[in-house]
């Protein structure tokens, strides 16, 4: 994807809201964008092997630290999402650290991450008296619900350019990575750990550093999400389901491609919303039908995803320049 | 007080659930052992089981001990071709992608009940009695799940111990190379140890389904638990993952006894995560 190509497509995006789109296709955009900037911060570390079923504890996070900063003591977003970002980097430092030290890797990894994502759910579950339990939360609405302070905007088109600046953020973050010595140094550790260890990596360190990005970008996502819905349920935002999700976006899309996991989103996002369109409620899981066979297919056929899989040259223009040597 | 009737209720029931967990685990810990797949669907297989007793019982009107064996085979059959149909053709990749086959599997399964069923919970109508037994109630369900299960792990032990299959698997569980000089064959046994854990799933369809609710969403409430118990009594090892249910049920029984019960599943799990650092070969596993 050439520069100008990519200033094209920018400014396409950034022109959305002028289109004066009816609200519906508003939201679908701003899902996509929010959900595709979830995928993509769970990729820059899912693509290294390092495949965690947990990210929905971050994103739990991000949400509820903030909805409930606000509700309970009136404290901004913008103080709350710095203090969201660093409750979830302790979050990750307490797992991740004993994990990477004591290499647990491949699927007890997964199962590791997986327990953290449940405990999130069930301990906001637990604290109902304040969460709101099962039944979610609503956090409070400032005035008309536009507000920079409250960081609550109920003008779609003003969430929409949020969301977007959040989205190319993420990107821009992705593709750091890509470029960076710690993708190489990551490339070594998940082909064999011993082995960068003795050529001077140090191996818990550089992956403590990915998760911790990770973690940062999911729980803003969490954040996002949670001040775009104005409405959190830990099953949504916390625990297995949603961490699965986040997973198998990711792959469907591709996670080793720039672009990939919002691919992911356009697709499983799209499939949910036009089979609700075309076939209405009534028969409710025949888009998790589906997506669950494009899953299997993909994860035996292609499992580096749309974008990542060489056939898909109608696509390459989505592809970012792989990466300089050097 | 030092002696509190609810408290030994609590332990009771702790170990009644125990049975019925470590059933779970048994079949799972089967697959892991001999094929080397974590099937995070399990419990979907399970929901599977226990939607087919239900669907069985109440729609087709046949007896429930029949409907039982239906389910049991029902079980088992999909268990042999989700690893036939699926499992099978990457086997060789690594094995983060079985996993992650597999949960799109429970996508599937969860999705496609939803989509027969509705969310709608649904039950027997069976209304079993509870035992009272010195001012405790213990549900009488329960106990029947807890003596099944088991029964059914003696009859798996007698198996692996006794049969030639059984010898297959287990020897295939400790050295998949050498085996295959042996005269085993492999691809054999992988697929009769994936219709053993399938029909497993069955039996434990019909143990759960007789103390709760089946929804499409069931799978969730019980996956995660057991795959943090398989793990905990050291993957593949059955006795390990035996003891480790009776240990995770008994800290979610006390821990919704002295707090509510999510949090007895968050002690449960945040033990799972320390026990991972302490000991990642699991609790009874030895360090290879």
């Amino acid at each position: 994807m050439t520069r100008f190509s990519k200033f094209t497509a920018l400014f396409l995006l950034a022109a959305v809201p002028f289109l004066d789109l009816p609200d519906y296709y508003m939201h679908v955009l701003i899902l996509i964008l929010i959900w595709g900037f979830v995928y993509t911060g769970w990729s820059i570390m899912g693509r290294f092997g390092l495949v965690s079923l947990g990210h929905g504890a971050f994103l739990g996070i991000g949400g509820y630290t903030v909805g409930m900063l606000w509700n309970f003591y009136g404290i901004t977003p913008w103080l709350g999402i710095p203090i969201a970002l660093i409750l979830a980097t302790i979050v990750a430092l307490i797992v991740g650290y004993p994990c990477f030290q004591f290499r647990i890797i491949g699927h007890y990894f997964a199962l590791v991450t997986l327990a953290l994502a449940e405990v999130v759910r069930l301990v906001i579950i637990g604290m109902r008296d304040y969460t709101g339990g099962s039944l979610g939360m609503t956090p409070q609405r400032y005035g008309e619900g536009m507000s920079v302070y409250a960081f609550q905007f109920v003008e779609k088109d003003y969430f929409y350019v949020i969301v977007l600046l959040s989205w190319v953020f993420g990107i821009w973050v992705w593709n750091l990575v890509d470029g960076s010595m710690a993708r190489y140094s990551m490339e070594a550790i998940s082909d064999d750990e011993d082995a960068s260890a003795s050529v001077g990596i140090n191996v818990t360190r550089e992956k403590l550093k990915i998760t911790i990005l990770s973690a940062w970008l999911t729980a803003f996502g969490g954040v996002l999400y949670g001040q775009y819905q104005m409405y959190l349920n830990p099953d949504t935002i916390a625990g297995i389901s949603v961490s699965l999700q986040i997973v198998f976006a990711s792959i469907v899309g591709g996670m080793y491609v720039a672009l990939g996991p919002t691919v992911g989103a356009v697709i499983t996002i799209l499939l949910s919303e036009s089979l609700r369109i075309l076939v209405g409620v009534e028969l409710a899981g025949l888009d998790g039908t589906i997506y669950g066979i494009m899953l299997i297919l993909f994860i035996i056929f292609l499992p580096r995803g749309i974008l990542g899989s060489g056939w898909a040259k109608p696509l390459e223009i989505l592809r970012f320049p792989k990466d300089k040597p050097g | 007080m030092i002696f509190d009737i609810f408290l030994v209720e609590a332990i009771i029931n702790g170990i009644l659930f125990g049975g019925v967990l470590a059933l779970l685990a048994l079949g799972l810990n089967l697959v892991f052992g001999v094929v080397d797949v974590v099937w995070i669907c399990y419990a979907e297989l399970v929901m599977v089981g226990m939607y087919s007793i239900y669907w069985g019982n109440n729609h087709f009107g046949l007896p429930l001990v029949i409907c039982v064996v239906i389910a049991i085979f029902a079980v088992a059959l999909l268990g042999f071709l989700i690893h036939f149909l699926v499992i099978r053709p990457i086997l060789g990749t690594p094995p983060i992608n079985q996993l992650l086959v597999t949960g799109g599997l429970l996508f599937f399964m969860q999705s496609l009940a939803t989509l027969l069923f509705t969310g709608d919970f649904r039950n027997l109508g069976l209304h079993l009695p509870v035992l009272e037994l010195a001012e405790m109630y213990i549900s009488f369900s329960r106990l029947i799940a807890f003596v099944t299960a088991l029964l059914a792990m003696v009859a798996l032990y007698m198996f692996l111990k006794r049969t030639y299959l059984g010898a297959a698997i287990r020897a295939i569980s400790q050295d998949r190379e050498v085996v295959v000089l042996m005269g085993v064959n492999p691809q054999r046994v992988y697929l009769v140890a994936s219709a053993l854990g399938g029909g497993l799933a069955g039996l434990g369809a019909a143990l759960l389904i007789l103390q709760y609710d089946v929804h499409p969403l069931i799978g969730i409430s019980f996956g995660p638990i057991t795959f943090m118990i398989c793990v905990l009594g050291g993957l593949g090892n059955m006795i390990g993952g035996f003891i480790a249910a009776f240990v995770m049920s008994q800290l979610i029984s006390l821990g919704g006894f002295f707090l509510e019960t999510e949090w007895g599943y968050v002690i449960a799990f945040v033990f799972f995560i320390i026990m991972m650092f302490i000991r990642p070969q699991g609790l009874f596993g030895n360090r290879s």
